[in-house]
């Protein structure tokens, strides 16, 4: 029976983005390491453990992939303090964000929704470049990042972490665990952040940061039966997040409507309701059911200066999956079938622009592994949707061990999603820009669903330089847009237009890595990346704009040996290096408020010191953009925020300055 | 009365008896398998997979159990382990000529027991 644990939580639930594998990924776990590549596993996937995630000051699950080289992390505009990801070279409207395997970045959430995943509840993530599994669904472009949250039964009676940094946020964050019976466990998160005062670093009379506050509540329960090979999760969650930005004077309740000040609110209510239910056969541990539901509403309320915006969104996901084997263990399935409901209640300034999607999906994946040095996942998927049509989403994944510590992989696939053109973009309602949609024979706001084929190579060898650890390796991919709902600031610094793809848009991305065991308990992670974002704008052909063509990453970690009562000493250092961007044209704006065509490369330096004083006490301290770094016009047209130059939106560089931040956790085990 | 409950007590008898003759589809069983490293483990479990009826087949290095499930319609324990034998690794019950064995790459040499 103890042999079901581990295949129960795998096969069913956890961890892995391609349900047929989630034993290997488990086992690679028990070594601590804090970003583990798999030489196994069939997909570009790396695991990102809970070692990991404490390395950088991270807050939220938007701030957990800094130490990451596969995801670049944009910084926090000054707008909405969220900082944005990209992977290879695409925004997180093209990657597939779930939680425990159910989609949780989409739609409504699109813009700030990894700030709403606090890192201390994350136990674990898994990143998959490329095309990702038929699965969970056919709106994965670039990637699919999975985040896997603390589990009741294994997880430890209480922690609490606390959080203070010199740009004024504070976080708390409790957890509590207990054991109901032998079969039912509870945990009970609460989070709450806020940022509360102002802070203009640059004199431009506007606030660097949004003034923030959120309240995060989860509760889950988890059942686990050994004996019958059942287990299952509720998860109840609420989440309340407010945000106030823009000029240092602005007052909510008197300048609210008005030209006095410019400012903005964005405050978002949102409430989650998730069960699951797995059961592995008895006497056939390869073979369970799986079936997932969830609910959520997700109600943003919020203006940008005299630009009303708000999105309310109430969805309904199901997942019914099956799991099995051709013969042995050599040949696995995984079919099944998707639903989903999103009621979206949509208002644009003064344009109502809601509607209802729903779609119905079935899905086949077959994994073939050789047992030795050769696997191959072939899935297909073909789905019905109200606004998308009838259509089949294929996938494949390849890998070869051709040699020894050595792993080719190939991966292909289509993705097919309605964008959000409004909750993806919001960022630009502060400015001046007005928005013009230039087709409307479409079905999603005028415009066609995007479609994309993804395609990717990657190769992985580790080897031994004077008896430590090394590995290097590179990958390739490119995405080739058939359609897609095309975002265009080229044009006029005045407006932003939306239409569809008229000719060619691609993004090719090539990143080349190397990392080293350079001493004992000292690990240096290095890697450089190309990304060739190309996009047909109606004005000509473009790098897409806030892209930087290559980018440099390097990643320091020393640690001391451990002591006998845990005392340890932990220091990290990440670099970036950011190549010139593309900027949106500004050629036609007096030239005070001109931007140069492109931005200039700077580099980055964050770095953390933890000090563990006992496996239950730890504190640390540390700091971000330590060069000190900012953008050197953060707005455009700051001075007259209701005029036409006015552009709070184009950000490619850190607005805020040096930021030291120090904290502490404490564990009862 | 009493009849009766003979009859039913035969009754069930006989079908445990028949339970017991009826052969299992998802037979568990766990066997020793000497060998190494990785690459034992990936030719035991290979040859065991040869094996039609084999289901699963997982080989831990450290212990050196063979774990098996198997359709006893199928095939049976000993013709698993006649083929991993074949491939060059000793079981219980089979073990395996010394051509193969020696055919091995070295770092797969396991010490045989006498």
């Amino acid at each position: 029976m103890q042999k079901i644990i581990p295949l129960l939580v795998g096969i069913l639930f956890s961890n892995a983005v391609f349900s047929q594998e989630k034993l290997n990924e488990i086992k690679v776990t028990a070594k601590r390491k804090g970003i583990q590549k798999s030489f196994t596993v069939t997909g570009n996937t790396i695991l990102v453990t809970s070692k990991e995630l404490l390395k950088a000051a991270c807050c939220n699950l938007a701030e957990s992939f800094e130490t990451n080289p596969s995801i670049d992390v944009n910084f926090a505009d000054a707008l909405t303090g969220t900082k944005q990801i990209k992977m290879l070279g695409l925004t997180s409207p093209y990657l597939m964000i779930t939680e425990e395997n159910i989609p949780s970045v989409r739609g409504a959430s699109q813009a700030y929704g990894l700030s709403f995943t606090p890192g201390t509840w994350v136990e674990s993530i898994q990143i998959t470049k490329g095309a990702g599994s038929v699965v969970n669904g056919y709106e994965s472009i670039s990637g699919q990042i999975n985040a896997e949250l603390l589990k009741p039964i294994n997880n430890i009676p209480f922690f609490l972490n606390v959080y203070g940094s010199s740009d004024a946020r504070f976080e708390l964050n409790t957890h509590f665990n207990t054991k109901i019976s032998d079969k039912w466990s509870s945990s009970l998160f609460l989070h709450g952040n806020t940022r509360t005062a102002k802070m203009d670093q640059n004199k431009d009379g506007f606030l660097d940061n949004p003034l923030a506050k959120q309240v995060n509540i989860l509760n889950r329960y988890q059942y686990y039966n050994a004996e019958k090979g059942l287990v299952s999760f509720i998860n109840f969650r609420y989440m309340n997040d407010k945000k106030q930005t823009g000029q240092l004077d602005f007052d909510p309740a008197k300048d609210r409507g008005t030209t006095h000040y410019w400012g903005s609110e964005i405050n978002t209510e949102r409430l989650d309701v998730s069960t699951k239910v797995g059961y592995v056969f008895k006497d056939m541990p390869y073979q369970s059911i799986g079936f997932q539901n969830a609910f959520n509403s997700h109600n943003q309320q919020s203006y940008f200066g005299l630009n009303p915006y708000n999105i309310k969104q109430s969805s309904y996901y199901s997942n019914l999956i099956f799991n099995s084997i051709i013969n042995n263990t050599m040949h696995k399935f995984a079919t099944g079938l998707n639903f989903t409901y999103d009621k979206y209640q949509e208002l644009v300034t003064i344009n109502d622009y809601s509607r209802t999607d729903n779609s119905v999906g079935a899905f086949f994946e077959y994994t073939y592994d050789n047992a030795d040095n050769f696997s191959i996942i072939l899935g297909g998927r073909i789905d019905n949707h109200n606004r998308l049509g009838t259509f089949v989403t294929p996938r494949l994944h390849v890998r070869y061990n051709p040699w020894e510590k050595a792993v080719l992989r190939f991966s292909a696939g289509r993705g097919k999603r309605a964008a959000n053109i409004f909750a993806e973009n919001q960022s630009l309602f502060a400015s001046s820009r007005t928005f013009s949609v230039l087709d409307n024979s479409g079905k999603i706001y005028g415009l066609n669903p995007e479609i994309a084929w993804n395609y990717g190579l990657s190769f992985n060898q580790k080897f031994l330089i004077f008896g430590k650890n090394a590995d290097v390796g590179f990958d390739f991919y490119r995405t080739d847009f058939q359609n897609q709902a095309v975002v265009d600031l080229m044009q006029s610094p005045q407006q932003v237009l939306f239409y569809n793809l008229k000719g060619k848009s691609y993004a090719n991305s090539l990143q080349l890595e190397f990392n080293y065991e350079l001493a004992t308990h000292l690990n240096l992670r290095t890697a450089y990346k190309f990304y060739d974002v190309k996009t047909d704008y109606l004005s000509g052909r473009f790098q897409k704009p806030l892209q930087a063509k290559n980018r440099f990453f390097g990643n320091l970690e020393y640690e001391t040996h451990l002591g006998d009562k845990g005392q340890q000493w932990k220091l990290d250092y990440t670099f970036n290096w950011i190549g010139a961007q593309q900027l949106p044209n500004t050629a036609s704006n007096p030239i005070a408020d001109r931007l140069p065509e492109f931005s200039k490369a700077y580099s980055l330096m964050n770095a953390q010191i933890t000090r563990t004083f006992s496996p239950t006490f730890e504190v640390y301290v540390g700091g971000e953009n330590i060069g000190n770094y900012t953008q050197s016009k953060a707005i455009l047209g700051s001075e007259n925020p209701f005029g036409a130059t006015f552009d709070a939106s184009v950000v490619y560089a850190p607005v805020f300055g040096q930021m030291y931040y120090a904290g502490l956790r404490f564990k009862i085990k | 009365m009493k009849n009766i409950v003979i009859v039913l007590a035969l009754l069930l008898a006989g079908f445990t008896a028949n339970a017991q003759v009826k052969k299992n589809k998802n037979a568990k069983f766990v066997t020793e398998v000497n060998g190494n490293c990785e690459q034992c483990q990936r030719r035991i479990q290979k040859a065991a997979f040869g094996v039609a009826g084999v289901k699963s087949a997982v080989w831990n290095i450290e212990t050196h159990q063979l774990s098996l499930i198997l359709n006893e319609e199928k095939c049976t324990p000993l013709d698993v382990k006649k083929a991993i034998a074949k491939a060059g690794h000793d079981t219980d019950e089979v073990k395996a000529i010394t051509e193969n064995y020696e055919k091995l790459p070295s770092c797969c040499l396991y010490v045989r027991e006498k």
